[in-house]
């Protein structure tokens, strides 16, 4: 794929006109896809799918197009021909752009790591044993994700890697239900095995009569899986520098001084430490790392191309101006002593669906989901019944933040829209001492 | 030879096997703050190959659509077939696919091609332009999305589905900060979804509603927060077609109902016993799948699973009646269904979908459901949404409020929310507005499914009164 992409594009170079660069991104993946429902096979396949985007500019003008690709050399080079044929026609109608901006500096990078995934029958004929005697619901995804960057000036990025994903749930009745995912690049059954050891035993909790918690404010411990959600939600349209400029950040508050959160409260898009690429679509490399919030206050926001050229800054980061990797630094709090430091209240595995009550204050709203519990002087007594909440980002990570746990989570964020996803978060439980429930 | 060919040339010899074609061009053209941003178009082109033998079932999907690529996609999903042989939810042998014949077509009155780029961006120059002025803007939004999407779905007995279809979703915001607060205010919320030609640009509005969106949102800079409290709401189609969208059309999915989402999207409160009987809502609530209504986003002639659509009732006079559930479902469940099994693409298996599902109008005026408020809100156009996994407490936002005191519309008030139970609130409506009231709209981008995907789904709705609500503000 590597050489056809790279030789598409230098192909595609040689008959670019006087004054024209092209700026091309291929994102390809060979996915096996299995999902389950009650430890049975309900759908399951294989996609082999590749599309690239390309990116005409002359002077200030620009226009993008995205091809679906045969992996058929000749083939998709004429496409090519044709899609850029049709860009620069449409170059002579679009205005000028004062916003252009692409990377002209040629820095290439290339990383790829070795297929070290299973057979599909040892994933399968594992998943099959473990999910015996519980109803087991979950999805697979698996296989080659491969993500490149060309341009005309002679810049070449690739990055390849095999991975996979399972995400699944175990389940006793209606929603009384325990998640648990295993992801990674080599398949190790014993590791799979202790997980879904773990999943059963937190399963067992969720069968004894459930408990109904009335709104009000508790104390609450939001581990790994609910952090990532809420910081997911706020992340929207948060750290962007043009959502700054033009007062539309949910952090517009924190960015501008009036509001803090709590100093232990680090933030970062941490991209060395990710299984993101190292580069975005206008040929930038990203930093290792950008600080985003340091010690309760703002630092630094995501720039793009765009934003940089229109706002006066140095890009770090791709068009959306979103952390694809994101990071909450940890805190204190041992995880064996949560319960004990929690003592009566809910821990929260997961959150769900969340959206803003009112962005402008950065509160939000949404539900618990999977396994919640009731505490009760450091014991989990029974499952709780799905709550909503509705709590501001600067109460969570502000006033309400007892602690953060001393361990941290690499957790990837399982959606498949259009493609894998290779978002992820990194980020440890909190211990809160008041979390609103509304209903 | 052309594709059909191809394909009938490497069917294997197993119980069921189907292609499915999908061909999508998009354009997408958007002016912020009167800057014409990259217009952006994609040609993707795949095809599905689906086989079904021994009680197993497999796909596979490729864009090589040479007979040697075609028949690596057959090895492979006959592969996963065998492999999922005795491991599956259900014997898919026992399930007879259709073998459909058929065509279907948008109508379409002014070609999107005919209207050139220039007079296209033109457009949204001038409205974006019209909508500027006032410094507490801080971002003016115009956009036209525009699909052309065929099809071409072929089984192995012989079945032959050919369709094509335009979508358009022409969309205008804008944005205003001042003394802390910064709102906006759309057209729909991007619920201004159907399917035409470029005359559909005209029907919304789109050259004309700018300037009375900036004003509102100017105004609601300086109105007070929407209060709390328990009282009546009015609600805008653009605020319904969400509610019944994430509260009735979600909740009867089939494939929620069986299970097979719960580790996703979530699971639903609607059990399999409920069909026939349960009280869903007041005798006022009736609601349709629709796909015969051509204008609306979802509307089509065959489902992804060959099934051919007709309109049916889900809930008559409060009563549930059907499930939206394509045939699969319909088999492995034993509940009556639609024509919803969808995919959103060459590269996704269809699974249950709603697609036009609308809120059949009523009787009552606009001027009639506010004067019967004695305390109350109306609301309009969503802004934020949210709902537990089994489809019940949910909470929605909407971008503009207005107070109705003792029968009559009094101030604005911002950031209007309201929250409830799905199971409830429904058994709360009091009022469905007549067909002066009535808009057909939609949602482009409804997210479920493993591996993901998203649908289009349709929205039809008038406006509608529900009492008791629990309502709140902002901050």
């Amino acid at each position: 794929m590597k050489e056809k992409f790279f030789e598409l594009v230098d192909r595609r170079s040689k008959a670019l006109q006087k004054d024209e660069v092209l700026l091309a991104n291929v994102h390809q993946e060979t996915s096996d896809f299995v999902r389950w429902n009650g430890g049975r096979i309900r759908q399951c396949g294989t996609v082999d799918q590749a599309y690239l985007g390309l990116t005409l500019i002359r002077g200030d003008r620009t226009c993008d197009s995205i091809l679906s690709l045969t992996g058929d050399l000749d083939v998709d080079d004429a496409r090519c021909e044709k899609a850029i044929a049709a860009l620069r026609e449409r170059l002579e109608v679009v205005p000028s752009d004062p916003f252009v901006l692409y990377s002209e500096e040629v820095r290439s990078t290339d990383r790829s790591t070795p297929n070290r995934l299973p057979d599909r029958d040892t994933v399968l004929g594992d998943v099959e044993r473990a999910a015996a005697g519980v109803d087991f619901v979950g999805s697979l995804a698996s296989g080659p994700m491969r993500t490149g960057f060309a341009n005309s000036l002679g810049q070449r990025n690739w990055e390849e890697s095999h991975s996979f994903l399972l995400d699944w749930s175990l389940f006793h009745v209606e929603d009384r239900a325990v998640k648990a995912s295993y992801s990674g690049f080599e398949w190790d059954s014993e590791r799979f095995g202790r997980i879904m050891d773990s999943a059963r035993s937190q399963l067992e909790i969720m069968k004894r009569e459930p408990r109904t918690v009335a709104p009000g404010k508790y104390r609450v411990y939001l581990a790994p899986a609910a952090v990532q959600e809420f910081l997911g939600t706020m992340s929207w349209g948060a750290f962007g520098l043009r959502a700054h400029r033009t007062k539309q950040s949910n952090l517009l508050k924190l960015s501008e001084g009036e509001l803090s959160l709590d100093p232990r409260v680090t933030l970062k898009e941490n991209t060395r430490d990710s299984i993101a690429p190292g580069f975005q679509g206008d040929g930038y490399l990203k930093p290792d790392e950008v600080v985003l919030v340091e010690n309760g206050k703002f630092k630094d926001p995501l720039v793009s191309p765009r934003s940089a050229k229109e706002f006066g800054a140095s890009v770090n980061a791709g068009t959306w101006e979103s952390p694809n990797s994101l990071e909450l630094q940890p805190g204190g709090l041992a995880p064996a002593d949560v319960l004990r430091e929690l003592g009566t209240g809910l821990y929260v595995n997961n959150l769900w669906y969340m959206n803003f009550s009112d962005r402008t204050a950065c509160r939000m709203t949404g539900m618990t989901r999977f396994a919640t519990f009731w505490v009760e002087d450091g014991e989990i007594v029974a499952p709780v019944k799905v709550m909503r909440f509705d709590e501001s980002a600067y109460r969570v990570l502000g006033s309400e933040l007892e602690d953060l746990t001393s361990e941290s989570e690499l957790l990837v964020v399982p959606d498949t829209y259009g493609g894998r996803s290779s978002e992820s978060h990194r980020v440890p439980g909190i211990l809160l001492r008041n979390f609103e429930f509304t209903l | 030879m052309d594709l059909e060919a191809r394909f009938r040339d490497v069917l294997p010899d197993v119980e069921f096997c189907s292609l499915r074609l999908e061909d999508e061009s998009q354009e997408f053209l958007y002016v912020r703050d009167d800057i014409v941003l990259p217009v952006r178009s994609s040609a993707d082109v795949g095809a599905m190959v689906t086989v079904v033998d021994g009680g197993g079932i497999g796909y596979a999907a490729t864009a090589d659509l040479t007979t040697s690529g075609l028949a690596k996609a057959v090895e492979q999903a006959r592969a996963w077939a065998a492999g999922s042989r005795g491991r599956t939810v259900t014997d898919f042998s026992k399930i007879v696919m259709p073998h459909p014949k058929g065509s279907y077509t948008t109508p379409v009155r002014t070609p999107w091609e005919s209207v050139s780029l220039a007079d296209k961006i033109a457009l949204l120059r001038e409205e974006c332009a019209r909508v500027g002025g006032d410094p507490r803007i801080v971002q003016r939004d115009v956009s036209i999305s525009w699909v052309h999407r065929e099809t071409l779905y072929l089984t192995n007995d012989g079945g032959r589905v050919e369709q094509c279809f335009d979508h358009i979703v022409p969309s205008i915001a804008v944005t205003a900060h001042a003394d802390g607060q910064t709102l906006s205010r759309s057209l729909g919320g991007r619920g201004y979804c159907r399917q035409g030609g470029y005359e559909v640009v005209q029907e919304c509005g789109l050259d004309t509603v700018g300037p009375e969106l900036r004003d509102e949102v100017l105004e609601l800079l300086s109105a007070p927060d929407c209060p709390t409290g328990t009282m009546d709401v009015v609600l805008d189609p653009d605020q319904v077609i969400l509610q019944v969208h994430e509260s009735i059309g979600h909740p009867l999915e089939l494939d929620r109902i069986l299970g097979d989402e719960r580790n996703y999207a979530g699971r639903s409160f609607v059990t399999p016993d409920m069909f026939g009987s349960y009280r869903y809502g007041s005798e006022l609530l009736n609601i349709t799948y629709d796909p015969s209504r051509t204008e609306e986003f979802a509307s089509y002639g065959f489902d992804d699973e060959g099934l051919t659509a007709t309109r049916e009732y889900l809930i008559r006079d409060g009563i549930l009646e059907r499930a939206l559930g394509g045939h699969v479902s319909q088999q492995r469940a034993g509940v009556p269904g639609v024509a919803c099994s969808r995919a959103n693409g060459w590269t996704r298996p269809p699974i249950d979908r709603m697609a036009n599902v609308n809120l059949e109008p009523g009787s009552a005026t606009l001027d009639e459901m506010i004067g019967r408020v004695e305390n109350g809100v109306y609301m309009k156009t969503n802004t934020s949404w949210s709902i537990d996994d089994s489809r019940n407490k949910f909470q929605f936002g909407c971008e503009w409020g207005r107070r109705i005191e003792n029968g009559k519309l009094t101030h604005l008030v911002r950031k209007p929310n309201y929250r409830g139970i799905s199971a409830t609130f429904w058994r709360s409506l009091a009022a469905v507005g007549n067909e002066s009231t009535f808009m057909v709209l939609g949602t482009p981008n409804c997210g479920k499914g493993e591996p993901s995907q998203t649908a289009r789904a349709g929205h039809a709705a008038p406006t509608c009164l529900f009492t008791n609500v629990d309502v709140f503000g902002g901050e």
